[in-house]
């Protein structure tokens, strides 16, 4: 086990392109690895991925690791976790890192259980022990009540990392590097889970990950007609409109615009928080925006003790004056 | 057909954030005083998703499975007064303070146990240290298929189809039997436990297990592959993060006066 040696990235790829937590983790994972004094490589797992090999490398990987076969267009656990376990046995590195994402929350433990070692998810930090080198894996645990820091006995030492939690390097297309190619890991008559459709629930507009404003609504809005005018604002500020569980749960928006521990994680310049309470699962996918407003009518509301404004109110009262209000400071 | 679910015990998750402490130096949470602890949220849907294959096939046989020391029987007898038939606890110091490593071997061996199993669910993370890990990690413990964060689980013909949650809609997935899945609240709400659902399950008495050689009242582990023995990871810390309340509440006459004061504001402060 001593000679476990780098860090080990496990990129994602959607249409062509390197995910946004992918050139994440590689910004954290060149720090953790200058930091031990080794090298940074990245797995890419997929179908049509290899030219994506230079970009990675761009973005600060020094090796690239390549599993492109026709089966693996779309993630499927058992297929992943055999072009992943090749790639492990092949870098062995000292720390693999994936995004929390819907491949990463999947593929994570299984590599974890494969591989006969620890993993902690959905990280928000990572840092290296000086002294024993051992990988510090922070977490939010308890919804977000509480942070965990772990330390892992096996190897390699195996984490999640939330998004937005790292920031990517600057793309300098003159730095070089290797790419592996890794042939033969995959036998598709093995995989025993199936994907048979996948399908697309698109969201009109800008999208949450992406939004500078959003305006989110939970269960106090009463039903999908409150929505309609947090569409309003969110329209009138170009942003996004997201919403809490219990909304998502009713039917009156979406599933895929929940925020929170288990809906998409966000980090916007200006957060509207509508009737809603400010759960600590809620927060989690939200905390990191940088402007938090929150309009609720019971003044004991947790957010208010989140947020850096607050207007104490029925939202049917405020919002159409706050609207109005904000469309014209903006037209002026 | 024989579905089994695992439910854990946890503390109640929407209790207020304000209530919620951790004893440092013991890298512990404190249970908040007069806050009872609940069947995982999750995990209940997990029920869910069982009785409602229950509903249309009639001689499916539900046994949900606990991990735990010290138990509420209120709480974790709630699969059963929702419909479960069975209820199988590990119960004991030595299955304490466990991860993610140690529990799904533990929760492994009484499946294996249990012994008859088309599909077992677990809930996609509990929501005490929001892992998502032991769902996967007893699939793998027992060499079967896993299908994680699932919104909707039907089974006939020998498998399993499951629609498991993406990031911006699902996918199909068919699995073939036996087979284990994580379910997510997507999936709807539990149905409430009925009167005569709670009569029946204050009658059942759950089997108890303990760790030993696997022969009665045992299941085949021992003492350091389970609990905190057994563990692969190492809590260096637990600590709750500081948060600096400083809301600056907008007030008006009326709250149409607060909202264009609020506007204003947000400009001054060039928030927009
Ligand atoms: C493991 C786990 C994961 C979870 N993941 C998530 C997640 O990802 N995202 C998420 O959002 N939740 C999540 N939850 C649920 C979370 O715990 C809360 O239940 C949820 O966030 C509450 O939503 P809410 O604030 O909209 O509703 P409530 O807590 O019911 O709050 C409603 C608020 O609206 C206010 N209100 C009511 N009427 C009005 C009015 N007319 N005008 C102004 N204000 C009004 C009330 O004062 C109250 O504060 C999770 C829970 C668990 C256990
Ligand atoms: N102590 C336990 N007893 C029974 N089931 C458990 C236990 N711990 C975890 N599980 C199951 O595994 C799921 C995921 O747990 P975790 O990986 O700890 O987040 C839970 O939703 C339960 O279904």
């Amino acid at each position: 086990m001593a000679d476990n040696n780098g860090v080990l990235v496990c990129g994602e790829v959607a249409e062509g392109k390197l995910l946004a937590i992918t050139l994440e983790l590689l910004g954290g994972g060149r720090k953790l690895a200058d930091e031990l004094g080794e090298s940074l490589s990245i797995a890419l797992i997929g179908s049509g991925v290899k030219d994506l090999a230079q970009e990675a490398i761009a973005f600060g990987a020094d090796k690239v690791y390549v599993v492109d076969d026709a089966a693996l267009k779309d993630y499927q656990t058992d297929s992943y976790a055999a072009a992943m376990d090749a790639v492990v046995k092949s870098a062995n590195p000292r720390a693999l890192v994936l995004g929390q994402t819907s491949m990463g929350r999947d593929l994570a433990p299984k590599m974890g259980f494969k591989l006969k070692t620890g993993v902690s998810m959905d990280c928000i930090e990572l840092s290296i022990d000086p002294s024993s080198k051992a990988l510090l894996q922070t977490r939010p645990v308890y919804g977000g009540n509480a942070r965990a820091i772990f330390s892992t006995g096996g190897m390699p030492q195996i984490a999640t990392v939330r998004s937005k939690a790292m920031s990517a390097l600057e793309r300098d297309d003159s730095r070089k590097g290797d790419v592996v190619p890794i042939e033969g890991a995959v036998d598709a008559a093995a995989a025993r889970i199936k994907v048979v459709s996948t399908v697309k629930e698109e969201v009109e507009g800008v999208k949450l990950e992406d939004a500078a404003v959003i305006v989110t609504g939970g269960r106090g809005l009463g039903g999908p007609e409150g929505f309609q005018e947090l569409e309003k604002l969110a329209k009138t500020m170009k942003g996004a409109v997201g919403a809490t569980r219990p909304p998502c749960d009713n039917g009156w928006v979406p599933a895929a615009i929940q925020i929170g521990l288990t809906g998409k994680i966000v980090s916007p310049d200006v957060y509207f928080a509508v009737a809603l309470s400010g759960s600590s699962q809620h927060m989690a996918g939200c905390s990191g925006s940088k402007t938090i407003i929150a309009i609720n009518r019971d003044p004991e509301a947790n957010i208010f003790k989140e947020a850096q404004f607050g207007v104490v109110g029925d939202w049917k009262q405020v919002m159409p004056p706050l609207t109005e209000k904000i469309k014209e400071l903006l037209a002026g | 057909m024989n579905i089994i679910v695992c439910v854990k015990q946890v503390p109640d998750p929407e209790a207020p954030p304000a209530s919620f402490k951790v004893d440092p130096a013991a890298n512990k949470v404190v249970p908040p005083a007069g806050v009872a602890p609940v069947v995982s949220p999750f995990d209940e849907q997990a029920v869910e998703a069982a009785l409602r294959i229950k509903d249309k096939q009639k001689d499916t046989k539900i046994v949900t499975l606990s991990l735990g020391d010290n138990l509420v029987r209120d709480v974790i007898k709630k699969p059963l007064s929702m419909g479960a038939d069975e209820l199988v606890l590990l119960e004991d110091p030595a299955f304490e303070e466990g991860d993610s490593w140690s529990t799904a071997y533990a929760l492994s061996k009484a499946i294996e146990k249990i012994g008859s199993y088309d599909l077992i669910l677990c809930g996609r993370q509990a929501a005490d240290w929001d892992a998502g890990q032991v769902g996967t990690g007893i699939a793998e413990f027992l060499g079967i298929p896993c299908v994680t964060v699932a919104k909707k689980v039907e089974v006939g013909d020998g498998k399993a189809t499951i629609e498991r949650v993406t990031a911006d809609g699902y996918e199909v997935i068919e699995a073939p039997l036996p087979c284990l899945v994580t379910v997510s609240n997507e999936l709807g709400e539990p149905r409430y436990a009925a009167l005569k659902g709670i009569m029946a399950a204050a009658k059942k008495q759950p089997k108890i297990w303990k760790p030993g050689s696997g022969d009665g009242d045992t299941i085949a582990v021992s003492a350091d592959e389970i609990g905190a023995k057994g563990r692969v990871t190492k809590l260096e810390k637990l600590f709750q993060p500081v948060k600096e309340a400083k809301c600056e509440i907008v007030e008006g006459e009326t709250p149409a006066d607060a909202a264009v004061a609020l506007a204003q504001r947000l400009r001054e402060a060039k928030v927009i």
